[in-house]
């Protein structure tokens, strides 16, 4: 119970990542009264970033400093709706964030729009290839918003974050060096692309030489100096190599921080307050309606109710979904009956690679930045044929460094020993003569990849932990294997001395020990039919008209591609709705 | 500390850390023009902060296996791995302080499902070492640190492969061992670890320098300078 109720506010918004200062940011600009809470610590640049002392491996890639701490929040894990779900109890797979900032302090900054066939998939399978293509237990979805639409919002959040890259397609029109294959943009990247490390410009020859057509990575590093729409700065990136699970020191990869809140904070109608967990969205007694939220304050261990008109929910994808089933908003999904909504369609991401060794390339690899690098997208969704090819899915297939970290980037060709004198040899002899090849393709849902709530296991407030269900599955692994062929190919034509590959296998159970990636989608899903989503295209709750929820949560399933350049123009799209429709007139908008 | 058969003696400690400075002070000038700094004490005086005795026998000579000094590079030990060890087993690593470790325990699951152990790691450290040194006394006649090199070898292939019988709790030991072995020989010097860059400077790291604006695209260019540590150091 909460022992205090403070004044009523506007907005309460629900976690200080990507999403939340966007919201907060807008909706201040709309005079609303808004207050944030941020289960995590408060972090700015100065002093939580800066030099020397963010380029610590062991600290922050290695002991995960500015991720979530599963002693405070995690989840449990199972393999199928038989096993017994056990504790996520240390972070490997998937790193969540917390703090402000959230997870987009800690990106790498590669920030891509789906293909336009992404947001309409279930319907460009059944008119393409035919329904019968689409296997029975995979819950394929459209998204019930199209990439017209979404693309003035996907313009915003790049000119926003300043993403640096090479357009490949404006408003039809084929631009040599860019991805042929992107849905068409109304504008060039805000910034050109970053430059290129040699590795990268190696794989681009070979796979230009086999016909295909390599694209500089849109990245969320800044390659010039760039003033974004709220006035903040940010500077040329300068390689540091420490980009992934690192804050930036230099103002160049685009986080809330660099890229709002500073300007947010000024706003005399805008507060937040970090270390304050939302335990529960309250209800209305009718439940049509949210009355506020239930959050813990760590700094006074005093439970406090805070009554708002309008409650956004943007946490992490997957708190998101915890915070609806806790919350009891939405009904549950239920894999055994397919009903229910909260919870429906989680999944993941597939990913692989090849590895490869040159003895007499020296690739310098601590020169690196989370997202340059070269790309193709000639297997992207929309260019495979999924009925030749026995998949629904795609990749796209990319090389750069992002750094040379010793303790995580030693990569060692095939047959090293994992220690002793024949380990020391070869970091010695190969350290810095590697490249590699990555796979970053799509997973789809399934009526059992799901996201309920742990009948046993509570967290640190006595709640139940949220129970994911997941494995891979052959649709998934038959994707990544077709990947690992044209991979190969590229990679051979390059003459290394040594190979190595990397790709999920007939059998492949999800393993959550090594990092695969922190893009965790669905579970509070999208869409036009309340039967089978969570939210309505407006990110609206079907069930209390007044919540809102932002995030990776609202896809169906799985893009090819990093999903916060989706999650940034998700966030201005349902902005629209909410200031030209919804705030003149509260009420379900669909 | 008693001296060890057939291994690097207490001497040879001694030796390793002074042939560690002189490589230091060769790789530039820089050095000349920092503060004298007061050498560390010899590995067997430091004072530890959680192994006992017995337990740091072992880590020392296990170190010394699993990055052993002699031919191109530094080994563990000169580069102080079992100091990092130490302090990594008193702090947050070594308490799980920040894992989940609520029960139920189910230490025997699948292991795709991650870690799952009652113990921290710290006391799997605590709770390994004597089951391992006792089934090197039963298959190989003495405790680990007085094996021959390639007896310890072998020992810690069968630990690593999960021979020796270590309980479900107890299984992720060697893991955690060989881990913060290469995280002490890589990791920033400020863990106690990775002693005046040495394990840096061999593969060619440049520790916190932070900018590489011109580097970019060269191909087949060797970065000039040696690495710096957080706190300033240069090697």
């Amino acid at each position: 119970m909460a022992t205090r109720t403070d004044p009523k506010k506007d907005v309460v918004i629900i976690g200080l990542g990507w999403t939340g200062a966007i919201m907060g940011m807008e909706l201040a600009n709309e005079g609303l009264d808004i207050l944030a809470l941020e289960r995590g610590d408060d972090r700015s640049t100065v002093p939580d970033f800066q030099y020397p002392n963010i380029f610590d491996e062991l600290k922050y890639a290695v002991r995960y400093d500015l991720m979530q701490k599963p002693v405070n929040s995690t989840l449990t894990v199972r393999h199928n709706t038989q096993e017994t779900a056990l504790p996520y109890r240390h972070l490997g797979s998937f790193l969540p964030g917390d703090g402000v900032g959230g997870a987009g302090v800690h990106w790498n900054g590669q920030n891509w729009r789906p293909q336009a066939v992404e947001y309409r998939l279930r319907s460009y399978v059944e008119e393409t290839f035919g329904a019968d293509i689409i296997p029975e237990d995979m819950q394929l979805q459209d998204w019930g918003v199209t990439a017209e639409e979404l693309e003035p919002h996907l313009t915003k959040f790049e000119s926003v974050a300043g993403i640096a890259g090479k357009a490949g397609n404006i408003n039809g029109e084929i631009q040599e060096g860019g991805n042929p294959f992107e849905a068409p943009r109304s504008v060039e990247y805000p910034m050109p692309p970053l430059k290129n490390t040699w590795d990268s410009e190696l794989f681009a020859d070979a796979a230009r030489k086999m016909g295909y057509h390599p694209f500089p990575r849109p990245s969320a590093n800044a390659s010039i100096q760039y003033v974004n729409d709220y006035g903040m700065q940010l500077g040329p990136c300068n390689y540091c190599g420490f980009c992934e699970r690192f804050g930036c020191n230099n103002y160049s990869k685009s986080s809330p921080q660099v890229c709002i809140l500073d300007a947010l904070k000024r706003k005399p109608n805008f507060s937040y307050k970090a270390k304050c967990e939302v335990l529960k969205i309250e209800k209305a007694a009718d439940g049509k309606t949210a009355t506020g939220v239930t959050y813990f304050d760590d700094n006074t261990g005093e439970e406090v109710f805070q009554p708002a008109d309008l409650v956004l929910v943007c946490a992490y994808s997957l708190h998101n979904v915890h915070l609806l089933l806790l919350s009891e908003i939405g009904q549950p999904y239920d894999p055994d009956t397919g009903e229910g909504v909260v919870g429906r369609n989680y999944s993941y991401q597939m990913t692989g690679g090849t590895s490869l060794w040159f003895k007499d390339k020296v690739f310098n690899p601590f020169v690196g930045t989370g997202s340059g690098g070269m790309t193709i997208d000639d297997f992207s969704m929309s260019q495979i044929d999924f009925g030749k090819e026995g998949f629904i899915g795609g990749s796209y297939i990319t090389c750069g460094h992002t750094g040379g970290r010793p303790i995580q980037q030693m990569a060692l060709p095939p047959g090293t020993p994992a220690w002793g004198a024949g380990w020391k040899e070869a970091v010695g002899e190969w350290y810095g003569h590697n490249l590699s090849i990555g796979s970053h393709g799509s997973n789809m849902a399934y009526r059992d990849t799901c996201l309920d709530l742990d009948p046993t296991y509570k967290d640190r407030h006595g709640r139940p932990l949220m129970r994911m269900t997941f494995n891979w599955k052959d649709n998934d692994i038959k994707m990544t294997q077709f990947m690992k062929a044209r991979i190969e190919e590229i990679a051979e034509s390059m003459n290394p001395d040594a190979m190595a590959s990397g790709y999920k296998g007939d059998g492949a159970q999800y393993d959550v020990r090594p990092y695969q990636s922190t893009h965790n989608v669905g579970g509070a899903i999208m869409g036009t039919d309340p039967k089978t989503s969570a939210i309505n295209r407006y990110l609206q709750s079907w069930d209390c008209h007044n919540v809102w929820v932002m995030g990776a949560s609202a896809f169906p399933q799985n893009i090819q591609y990093n999903p916060t350049g989706a999650v940034g123009g998700l966030a201005y799209w349902a902005l629209e709705a909410l200031r030209k429709d919804y705030l003149p007139n509260p009420r379900p908008l669909m | 500390m008693r001296e060890m058969p057939g291994r690097p003696s207490r001497r040879g400690f001694l030796k390793g850390t002074a042939a560690g400075v002189a490589i230091a002070s060769l790789a530039g000038s820089a050095n000349a023009q920092a503060p004298q700094k007061e050498p560390p004490p010899p590995l067997d005086q430091y004072e530890r902060v959680y192994f006992n005795e017995a337990e740091w026998a072992f880590v020392m000579a296990a170190c010394d296996r699993l990055i052993p000094s002699g031919g191109n590079g530094p080994g563990a030990i000169d580069c102080r791995v079992p100091v990092f060890i130490d302090r990594q087993l008193a702090g947050n690593f070594g308490t799980a302080a920040d894992w989940y470790m609520q029960g139920p325990f189910d230490p025997a699951a699948n292991p795709t499902l991650g870690f799952q152990s009652p113990l921290t790691p710290a006391e799997i450290y605590r709770q390994a070492i004597p089951v391992f040194q006792d089934w090197c006394k039963t298959n190989h006649g003495d405790s680990f640190e007085n094996l021959e090199a390639a007896t310890q070898d072998a020992a810690l292939t069968s630990l690593q492969k999960g021979e020796v019988g270590l309980a479900p709790e107890l299984r992720d030991f060697f893991q955690f061992l060989l881990a913060n072995t290469k995280e002490g020989y890589f990791a920033d010097p400020g863990y106690g670890g990775n002693h005046d860059m040495q394990a840096w400077v061999y593969i060619g790291f440049p520790g916190a320098r932070g900018a590489f604006t011109s580097w970019p695209g060269r191909e087949n260019a060797k970065y000039p300078l040696g690495p710096v540590s957080i706190s300033g150091e240069r090697a």
